[in-house]
C-alpha cells in the first residue's frame, strides 16, 4: 500500500449510481480514488424511501402485514414474522404448534431463497455469470413452494397475527421433500463451480477484511459477524418459534474476509434445508391459526351458518381488533443479521409507531471499512458479499 | 434480561453513581425499562456498557416515538443487549417538546457505540431530534431539503389534495 501511495497522488472522485448493476439496488456510492485505491467512500442512500412505517400508522394491525413486508422485499417472511410475533406477544397470543412449525419452514426456505439471490447476483459481479442461472433455477422452485401454499411468489401475506392463513395444500409436502432431497447436492454444485475457480478465489480472499471486534461496535450482525468468527445467531440465544428443538449448527468463519462471508452462507443454506426437513418430520396436527375470534377471523364455512362468527367477521374486517397500550421491541434472526420490530400500541386499533431495525441499513455502516484502502474491484466483490437489500435500507 | 431485583439493583447503582439520573424503572412486555433523564444519558450507558457484571456491549437497536399527546412527549429508544448472558434492557430517554419549534436535543452516543451513527441520523430525520456531538448531523433517508418531521404524530398523513375541475367547470 505505501509504494502506491508514491506512485499515485492526485485523488479522483467518482460517482457510482445509484443506478448501477453492481450496486444491488439504488444506492449511490461516491469514492474518492487515487489511481484505483479507494481512500473515502460514503454511501448515499434515501433514493427508494417510501414511508412505510409512516403509511403504517394509518392502517389496522392486520393491513400492517403486507406494508412491512415490502420493506426487505427478498426475506419477506422475515419482516412478517418480526411484525406479526411482536404483535402477539403485545396481545399475548399463543400461536398453536402446527402455526409455529409452519412458520419454521417458511422462514428457512426464505433464507434459502434470500441467500441464492444473494449468490447468485454477487458471483455475476465476479464474473461467474453462470451462477445466476443455477441459483436462480432453484430459487424458482423455492418461489414454486411458496405460490403452492400462499398463492403468490413473492410477498405472501401468509403470517397472520395468531398463526398462518391457510394450511398447506395437499402435495405440498412430497414436493417440499423432493426439493429437501435436491437441495444438498445442488450447494455442492455451487461450490464446485466457485471453490476452484481461480477468479473467484483471488477476488474474495484476503478481501474485505473487518476484524471481530470493529463489526460488533458498528453493531454488525448476521453472517457479516459469523463470518468474521463470532458464534452469534438469534436463533440460538433466544427462544422463539421452535428454533431449540432443532438440531442445526452455526456456520462460523475465521478471517472475517469475503471468501469466509461466501462460505459461511453457502454452509447456511445447507444448515436450513436440514431445518426444514426436521420441521417438516415434526410438523403436529393440528389447528394452523389460533382460536381467538377476537383476533383472528373465523372459518369461512361458519359465517353462512353462525351470526355471532359473521359479527366477528365485520368487525376484524372493518375495524380490526384493538391492542392495549404497550411497546414492544421483538427481534429475529433474518438472512442479513438482526431484524427487530418495534410496536407501539396506544389502546386503538392502529399501531403509534411502526418502527424496523433492519440489519441492512446497520450493516452499510460497515461499508467503509471494508472498502478504504483497498482497491475498487475489491469494493465491489465487498458489497456484494455485503449482501444490503436497498428496500430494507431505505424502508 | 435482569430480573425485578436485578433491576432495582441497577438502578440503585445507577442513582448512587449519577443522582437524579433514573426516573422510573420496570418491566414492559417482558423488557426490563430504565427510563431516564435525558441529560444523564451517556452517563447511564456508559455505566452500563462499562460496569462489571454488567456490560451491555452491544447496542442492538436506536429508535424513537413521539408519544403525543402524552408528556414528555418523545422518547429515545436504546435496546442494549449483553451476548454472553444473552439479556436485552431498554433505556428510555425521556424528552419533552421545548416548544415554539425549537428542536429537542440529546447527546449522541457514537462515540460509546460507532453503531448508532446512521439510527441517530435517521431519528433525526423523522422525529428532529438533534443529537449534540453527532459526526454527521444531516438528514439520511430524505432529500436533505425537505421540511419537517415527518414521523412526529401531529405530521399530517394523507394524499396530494384532488382538484375536480371538470365538476367545477361545468357544475360550478
Amino acid at each position: 500500500m505505501a509504494e502506491l501511495a508514491e506512485r499515485t497522488s492526485e485523488v479522483m472522485t467518482v460517482n457510482i449510481g445509484p443506478h448501477h448493476p453492481a450496486t444491488h439496488g439504488v444506492l449511490r456510492l461516491v469514492v474518492d480514488l487515487e489511481g484505483e485505491v479507494v481512500r473515502e467512500v460514503r454511501p448515499i442512500i434515501g433514493y427508494v424511501h417510501t414511508g412505510i412505517e409512516k403509511s403504517c400508522e394509518d392502517k389496522s394491525y392486520w393491513k400492517v402485514i403486507p406494508f412491512v413486508e415490502r420493506m426487505d422485499y427478498v426475506s419477506y417472511f422475515f419482516q412478517m414474522e418480526a411484525f406479526c410475533g411482536a404483535v402477539e406477544r403485545l396481545v399475548e397470543l399463543e400461536i398453536p404448534e402446527r402455526a409455529k412449525y409452519l412458520r419454521v419452514i417458511f422462514l428457512e426456505l426464505n433464507r434459502i431463497h434470500s441467500h441464492l439471490v444473494w449468490l447468485g447476483t454477487t458471483a455475476l459481479d465476479l464474473g461467474a455469470i453462470s451462477m445466476l442461472w443455477y441459483c436462480f433455477r432453484e430459487r424458482d422452485r423455492i418461489l414454486d413452494l411458496f405460490e403452492m401454499a400462499t398463492g403468490q411468489r413473492m410477498h405472501t401475506r401468509y403470517f397472520q397475527v395468531g398463526g398462518v392463513i391457510e394450511d398447506i395444500p395437499l402435495g405440498f409436502e412430497a414436493k417440499l421433500r423432493e426439493f429437501i432431497r435436491e437441495m444438498p447436492g445442488r450447494v455442492e454444485q455451487y461450490q464446485a463451480l466457485l471453490d476452484r475457480n481461480e477468479v473467484f478465489l483471488s477476488r474474495t480472499k484476503g478481501t474485505g477484511v473487518v476484524s471481530r471486534e470493529r463489526l460488533l461496535e458498528l453493531g454488525v450482525t448476521g453472517p457479516l459477524l459469523r463470518a468474521a468468527g463470532e458464534p452469534w445467531d438469534l436463533r440460538k440465544a433466544f427462544d422463539y418459534l421452535v428454533y431449540p428443538r432443532l438440531d442445526f449448527k452455526v456456520p462460523v468463519g475465521t478471517v472475517g474476509d469475503n471468501y469466509d462471508r461466501y462460505r459461511v452462507r453457502v454452509a447456511e443454506m445447507v444448515e436450513s434445508v436440514r431445518i426444514v426437513e426436521q420441521a417438516l418430520d415434526g410438523l403436529p396436527e393440528g389447528p394452523h391459526i389460533a382460536d381467538d375470534r377476537k383476533y383472528v377471523l373465523p372459518p369461512r364455512s361458519e359465517l353462512s351458518t353462525s351470526m355471532e362468527a359473521l359479527i366477528h367477521h365485520f368487525k376484524l374486517v372493518t375495524e380490526g381488533y384493538r391492542v392495549g397500550p404497550g411497546e414492544i421491541y421483538y427481534a429475529i434472526e433474518s438472512p442479513r443479521g438482526e431484524l427487530g420490530c418495534f410496536v407501539v400500541a396506544d389502546g386503538s386499533a392502529k399501531p403509534a409507531r411502526v418502527h424496523f431495525r433492519d440489519p441492512s441499513f446497520v450493516n452499510l455502516q460497515a461499508f467503509r471499512d471494508m472498502s478504504v484502502d483497498g482497491y475498487i474491484a475489491d469494493m465491489i466483490a465487498s458489497l456484494g458479499m455485503l449482501d444490503p437489500i436497498l428496500g430494507g435500507v431505505d424502508r | 434480561m435482569p430480573d425485578a431485583p436485578g433491576l432495582e439493583l441497577i438502578r440503585g447503582e445507577i442513582e448512587a453513581a449519577h443522582p437524579g439520573a433514573v426516573i422510573d424503572s420496570g418491566f414492559a412486555q417482558e423488557r426490563a425499562v430504565l427510563s431516564i433523564d435525558p441529560a444523564h444519558v451517556l452517563d447511564v450507558l456508559r455505566w452500563l456498557r462499562d460496569t462489571s457484571g454488567h456490560e451491555y456491549g452491544f447496542l442492538s437497536s436506536l429508535h424513537a416515538a413521539d408519544y403525543l399527546p402524552a408528556q414528555p412527549r418523545f422518547a429515545v429508544h436504546y435496546e442494549l443487549l449483553n451476548r454472553d448472558r444473552v439479556e436485552r434492557i431498554r433505556v428510555k430517554a425521556l424528552l419533552p417538546d421545548p416548544g415554539d419549534g425549537a428542536l429537542p436535543e440529546l447527546d449522541s452516543c457514537v462515540e460509546l457505540f460507532p453503531t448508532a451513527e446512521f439510527q441517530e441520523r435517521e431519528v433525526f430525520d423523522f422525529f428532529g431530534i438533534v443529537f449534540k456531538g453527532h459526526p454527521d448531523p444531516r438528514r439520511i433517508l430524505l432529500p436533505e431539503d425537505y421540511v419537517g418531521w415527518p414521523q412526529r404524530r401531529d405530521f399530517p398523513v394523507g394524499g396530494e389534495p384532488v382538484t375536480f375541475t371538470y365538476n367545477e367547470r361545468n357544475y360550478g
